[in-house]
C-alpha cells in the first residue's frame, strides 16, 4: 500500500483525484517557465549591465508600452485561466451525486469514529470501491479537519455543526486519514485508515460488525473504549497518556487536585465519564471532554464501568 | 556636512537619552535592539522545531513541549519581529530623513509606541513562563485556545497592547508623509521605500483594531463565557477565524510592503537606473493596502464557509497577486541597461527575487480552489509562507540593514563576510524550505510532532524532513555569521563615507558620516526624482559633456 505516485503526488485513488492533479500539474509547469524567465532575465540583465566604473552615469531607459502590456496581459489571462479551471474542479469537490452511500463521522481529541446505515460502528473506515460515499460530519471538542492526501479531499470537522465531504476511492486498497487542522497534544497521532474494499467484501463487513446485542455488557464496554475514543487518552498497559491508565484503576484511592482523596468506586467511576472535571486526579489536566454525559446512554455508561472494572 | 562631536549618537550621552529619546533614529536603534533579541529567539525556538521533526519519533521535546515551542515561534516570529521590525527599525531611522524632515510628526507618540511593544513583549514572555503553557498555534483557533490554559490571556493581552504600538507607529508615518515634506518633495519624488510604509501605515491603522477587538472578545469569552465563539455556549465555530484573518491578511501586506520598499530602492541604487514602473509600483503598494481587507476567505476553502464565498475570495486573491506579479518584472527590469553593483545588499535584493517568487508562484497553486483543498494545512502551506515571509520580508530587512548600516552606525562591515554568508543564507534557506513542498503535496499536513505513523504509506517523509533540519543549522551559521561580522564592524570596522553606495535620495547625498540629530543643518529642496542619477551632480560631480 505504498502511495508511490510522483514526488509532487501520491498516487490518485478517487475519481476527482486525476482532476485536481492535471489543474496542480499545470501551475506547477506554467509556474517553472515563468521562474526560469525571470530568473534567466534577472542573471543576464546582472552580468551583462555590471558595473564597469564608479562613474558610470547609464541613461533612462524608455519603458517600453508593449512590453509592459504583455506583461499585465499574459500574468492576468493565466490566472483568470487557472482560476475557472479551479472553481470547476471546486464544484466537482463540493457537490456530491445524488446515490451516496452516507457514512457519519465523529472526531474527538484525538480519534475517529464511523458509524454505517446498518448501525455497525469502526475506528477506520470501511467503503466500496467505486462508489460515492458521502461523509457527514461533526467534533466532539475543537476543529479537526478529515484529510486523505490519496483521494485529494479535505474538509475542517466542526462542533455544532455539520460539514460534509464526498469522494468516491477508484482502488480496493488501504489509505491514510490523516486530521490537517491542529487541535492539541496528540494531534499528529490522530489518523486512521480508509479500507476500499469490493461492493461484496464491504457488505460482508458491514454484517460482521453490526451490533446485534448479544455481547456481556463487559464486551459491550470494551467496544465503546475503542469507538467512543478512550484509548487516545486511557491506556490499558499502565502507561500514563493524557488521562490515568485503566490498569488497576478500580478500587485504587485517588488524589485529587483540590487536595482531597477517594477511592474508585463505581460511582466515581460513573461521575469520572459524565462530569470529568468535578474531580482531577493529581498529575493531569482537564481536558476531557463534557459530552459524554450527552453521547452515552445509561447501559452504555454501565458497560464501561464494567469493562474498566475489569482492567485489574 | 557635520562630522565628530555633533551627530546623533554623540549629541547626548547616558542612559536616560536612549530611554528617554524622541529622536526618530534613537528610537529605530532601540527597536532594532528588541527586535534582533526576539529574532535570536524565534530562531532558536525553530531550530529546536527542526530537530524534533529531523528524524522520526519523539526527538528532543514530546508532543506537549513541541506544541508550545512551535506556538511560540509564531507568536515571537510574527507579532515581535516581521510584523514590527521594518516599519520600527528602517522606518524610523530612514523615513523622515528621505523626506527632509526633522523627525516624525509626533516624537513623543513614537517613543510610546516602542514602550507598548515591549510592555506587550514582557507580558508575552511573563505569561510564558510564569502563568502557563500556550500550545495553541499563533492563530489561537477557538474553541481551541478557549478550552487552552489561561496563559492565552497573557498571550492575547500582549498581542493587543502591542497592536497599539503598531497602530502608533502606521499613524505617524502617515501624518508625517503627509505634512513634512521637504520644499521640492512631491509626491512623485517619494522614494519607494516611503511609498511602501506609508501604504503599510494605512493598513496598519486600519486592520489592527480588528485583531484588538477579536483579542477582547476572546478573554471576555474566557474569562465570562458569552458564547461568541464556542459552539457549547451558543457562538458560531467559524467566526473566530473570519475575525482573526480579517487582521491577519492584511498583516501579510505589513509585513511585506515595507520589504517591497526596500526592495525598491535597492534595485534603483545598485542598477543605478529609475526604478521600471515608479509610479505603478507606488500606486499598487497603496491599491495592495485596501485590496488586502477583501481577500481574508482564501486561508478558509475547507473552513465550512459557503461555496460561493470560497469563490468571490479565490478570484479577489488573484487580483492582488497580478500587480505583485508586474512589481517583480519592474525590479528585474531595472537592471536593464543599469549598472549593476554586486555589493552585499544587492544580493540579498536578489535573492529576494529568487526566493519572493517562489512564494509568489506558489502562492497561486494555494490560491486556486480544487488544489488549496488537497494543499490547506500541509507543509506545502508551511514552505509558501516561509518564502513570502522570511524570503521575503525578512530577506529584505537584511538587505535593508546591510544598504543603511553605514549611515545607522557609521562603518563599514567587511565585504567578503557579507558575501559568504549570504550565501549561507540563501543556500541553507532553499535546502530547509524547499523539501517542505514536496513533505506538503505528498500529504503531511502542518503542526505536527511526528510522521512515524505515516511512514509506512510514505516512506520519503524521513530524508525529506532530515534535509529540511539540516538546511535549518545552514540557515543559522548564516544569520550568525552576519551577528558577528555586524558586532565587529560596530566597534572595529573602518568608518564609513557619507554616501558609500553613490545613492541619490537624501538620507546620503544631504548628511554626513553620521546623520546630525536634527538631520539637516538647512531644510534641503529637493530639485529631482529619489533615483534620478543622471541628474546627481551632487553625488557624482558636474557631469562629463560628450
Amino acid at each position: 500500500m505504498n502511495e508511490q505516485g510522483s514526488i509532487w503526488l501520491p498516487e490518485p485513488a478517487s475519481t476527482v483525484a486525476g482532476d485536481v492533479d492535471s489543474l496542480f500539474y499545470f501551475i506547477l509547469v506554467t509556474s517553472v517557465i515563468i521562474f526560469v524567465g525571470v530568473m534567466g532575465a534577472m542573471v543576464t540583465f546582472a552580468w551583462r549591465y555590471r558595473r564597469r566604473s564608479e562613474n558610470d552615469r547609464p541613461q533612462p531607459v524608455r519603458e517600453s508600452k508593449l512590453v509592459e502590456a504583455s506583461w499585465i496581459a499574459i500574468p492576468s489571462i493565466l490566472v483568470a485561466v487557472v482560476f475557472v479551471w479551479g472553481f470547476r474542479v471546486f464544484l466537482e469537490l463540493g457537490i456530491a451525486p445524488p446515490n451516496s452511500y452516507e457514512i457519519n463521522v465523529t472526531a474527538r481529541k484525538w480519534s475517529w469514529s464511523f458509524s454505517y446505515p446498518n448501525g455497525a460502528v469502526s475506528t477506520d473506515l470501511h467503503v466500496p470501491v467505486n462508489r460515492p460515499v458521502k461523509l457527514r460530519m461533526i467534533s466532539d471538542d475543537v476543529i479537526h479537519s478529515f484529510f486523505v492526501p490519496a483521494f485529494r479531499v479535505k474538509a475542517d470537522v466542526l462542533q455544532g455543526r455539520y460539514s460534509y465531504v464526498w469522494f468516491e476511492a477508484t482502488r480496493a486498497d488501504t489509505f491514510n486519514i490523516v486530521c490537517a487542522e491542529y487541535c492539541g497534544t496528540a494531534h499528529s497521532d490522530m489518523y486512521a485508515n480508509v479500507v476500499v474494499q469490493s461492493q461484496d467484501d464491504f457488505e460482508g463487513w458491514l454484517v460482521e460488525n453490526m451490533d446485534d446485542g448479544s455481547l456481556t455488557p463487559a464486551r459491550r464496554g470494551e467496544r465503546s473504549y475503542e469507538l467512543e475514543g478512550c484509548w487516545p487518552c486511557h491506556s490499558l498497559d499502565g502507561t500514563t497518556l493524557a488521562g490515568p491508565t485503566f490498569l488497576g484503576l478500580a478500587g485504587r484511592t485517588r488524589n485529587f487536585t483540590d487536595g482531597t482523596s477517594a477511592v474508585a468506586d463505581d460511582n466515581y467511576l460513573r461521575m469520572s465519564i459524565v462530569n470529568p472535571a468535578q474531580q482531577v486526579v493529581e498529575g493531569f489536566l482537564p481536558v476531557m471532554p463534557q459530552q459524554y454525559a450527552l453521547d452515552l446512554s445509561t447501559e452504555e455508561i454501565d458497560a464501561l464501568v464494567e469493562f474498566i472494572k475489569e482492567q485489574q | 556636512m557635520s562630522e565628530g562631536s555633533h551627530n546623533y549618537l554623540s549629541a547626548r550621552k547616558g542612559l536616560w537619552s536612549w530611554l528617554a529619546t524622541t529622536d526618530h533614529k534613537r528610537i529605530g536603534i532601540l527597536y532594532a535592539m528588541a527586535c534582533g533579541t526576539f529574532f535570536l529567539l524565534g530562531g532558536i525556538l525553530a531550530t529546536f522545531v527542526r530537530t524534533e521533526l529531523g528524524t522520526p519519533g519523539e526527538t528532543i521535546l514530546d508532543q506537549d513541549g513541541y506544541n508550545q515551542i512551535f506556538t511560540l515561534h509564531g507568536v515571537v516570529m510574527v507579532f515581535l519581529v516581521i510584523i514590527p521590525a521594518i516599519p520600527g527599525i528602517l522606518g524610523n531611522f530612514v523615513l523622515p530623513i528621505q523626506i527632509g524632515a526633522k523627525d516624525v510628526a509626533f516624537p513623543r507618540l513614537n517613543l510610546a509606541s516602542w514602550y507598548l511593544f515591549i510592555a506587550g513583549a514582557l507580558m508575552a514572555v511573563f505569561g510564558w513562563l510564569f502563568v502557563g503553557n500556550v500550545d495553541t498555534g499563533w492563530t489561537f483557533y477557538t474553541p481551541y485556545s478557549s478550552g487552552a490554559s489561561n496563559a492565552v490571556l497573557w498571550l492575547t493581552s500582549a498581542v493587543f497592547v502591542a497592536g497599539f504600538a503598531s497602530i502608533f507607529t502606521g499613524l505617524n508615518f502617515i501624518v508625517t508623509v503627509h505634512k513634512m515634506r521637504a520644499p521640492g518633495m512631491t509626491w512623485n519624488r517619494l522614494p519607494l521605500f516611503v511609498w511602501a510604509i506609508y501604504a503599510t501605515g494605512i493598513v496598519q491603522v486600519l486592520a489592527t483594531p480588528v485583531i484588538g477587538i477579536t483579542m477582547v472578545l476572546l478573554f471576555l469569552e474566557k474569562l465570562m463565557q458569552i458564547g461568541i465563539f464556542d459552539p457549547a455556549l451558543g457562538g458560531d465555530p467559524v467566526l473566530f477565524q473570519h475575525f482573526f484573518w480579517f487582521y491577519s491578511h492584511p498583516a501579510v501586506y505589513i509585513m511585506i510592503l515595507p520589504a517591497m520598499g526596500i526592495i525598491s530602492d535597492l534595485m534603483g541604487t545598485f542598477s543605478r537606473q529609475q526604478v521600471s514602473g515608479y509610479t505603478f509600483i507606488a500606486l499598487s503598494s497603496v491599491a495592495i493596502a485596501f485590496l488586502g481587507f477583501l481577500v481574508w476567505g482564501h486561508h478558509m476553502f475547507v473552513a465550512g464557509q459557503s461555496a460561493l464565498s470560497s469563490i468571490i475570495f479565490s478570484m479577489l486573491t488573484f487580483l492582488i497577486g497580478i500587480p505583485t506579479g508586474i512589481k517583480v518584472f519592474n525590479w528585474v527590469a531595472t537592471m536593464y541597461k543599469g549598472s549593476v553593483w554586486l555589493r552585499t545588499p544587492m544580493i540579498y535584493a536578489l535573492m529576494f527575487l529568487f526566493l519572493f517568487s517562489i512564494g509568489g508562484l506558489t502562492g497561486i497553486m494555494v490560491g486556486v480552489l480544487a488544489v488549496d483543498v488537497h494543499l490547506h494545512d500541509t507543509y506545502f502551506v508551511v514552505a509558501h509562507f516561509h518564502y513570502v515571509m522570511m524570503g521575503g520580508a525578512l530577506i529584505g530587512l537584511i538587505g535593508g540593514l546591510h544598504y543603511w548600516w553605514p549611515k545607522i552606525t557609521g562603518r563599514m562591515y567587511n565585504e567578503t563576510a557579507g558575501v559568504i554568508a549570504a550565501i549561507l543564507v540563501f543556500i541553507g534557506f532553499n535546502v530547509t524550505f524547499f523539501p517542505q513542498f514536496f513533505l506538503g503535496s505528498r500529504g503531511m499536513p502542518r503542526r505536527y510532532h511526528d510522521y512515524t505513523e505515516l511512514l509506512p504509506n510514505f516512506p520519503e517523509f524521513a530524508p525529506l524532513n532530515l534535509v529540511s533540519t539540516i538546511g535549518s543549522y545552514i540557515l543559522a551559521v548564516g544569520l550568525l555569521m552576519i551577528l558577528v561580522y555586524a558586532l565587529y564592524s560596530l566597534f572595529k570596522g573602518p568608518k564609513a563615507p557619507a554616501n558609500p553606495w553613490g545613492a541619490c535620495t537624501l538620507e546620503w547625498t544631504h548628511t554626513g558620516r553620521l546623520p546630525d540629530e536634527h538631520n539637516f543643518h538647512e531644510t534641503p529642496l529637493v530639485t529631482r526624482g529619489p533615483y534620478d542619477f543622471r541628474l546627481a551632480d551632487d553625488v557624482f560631480g558636474p557631469k562629463e559633456e560628450d
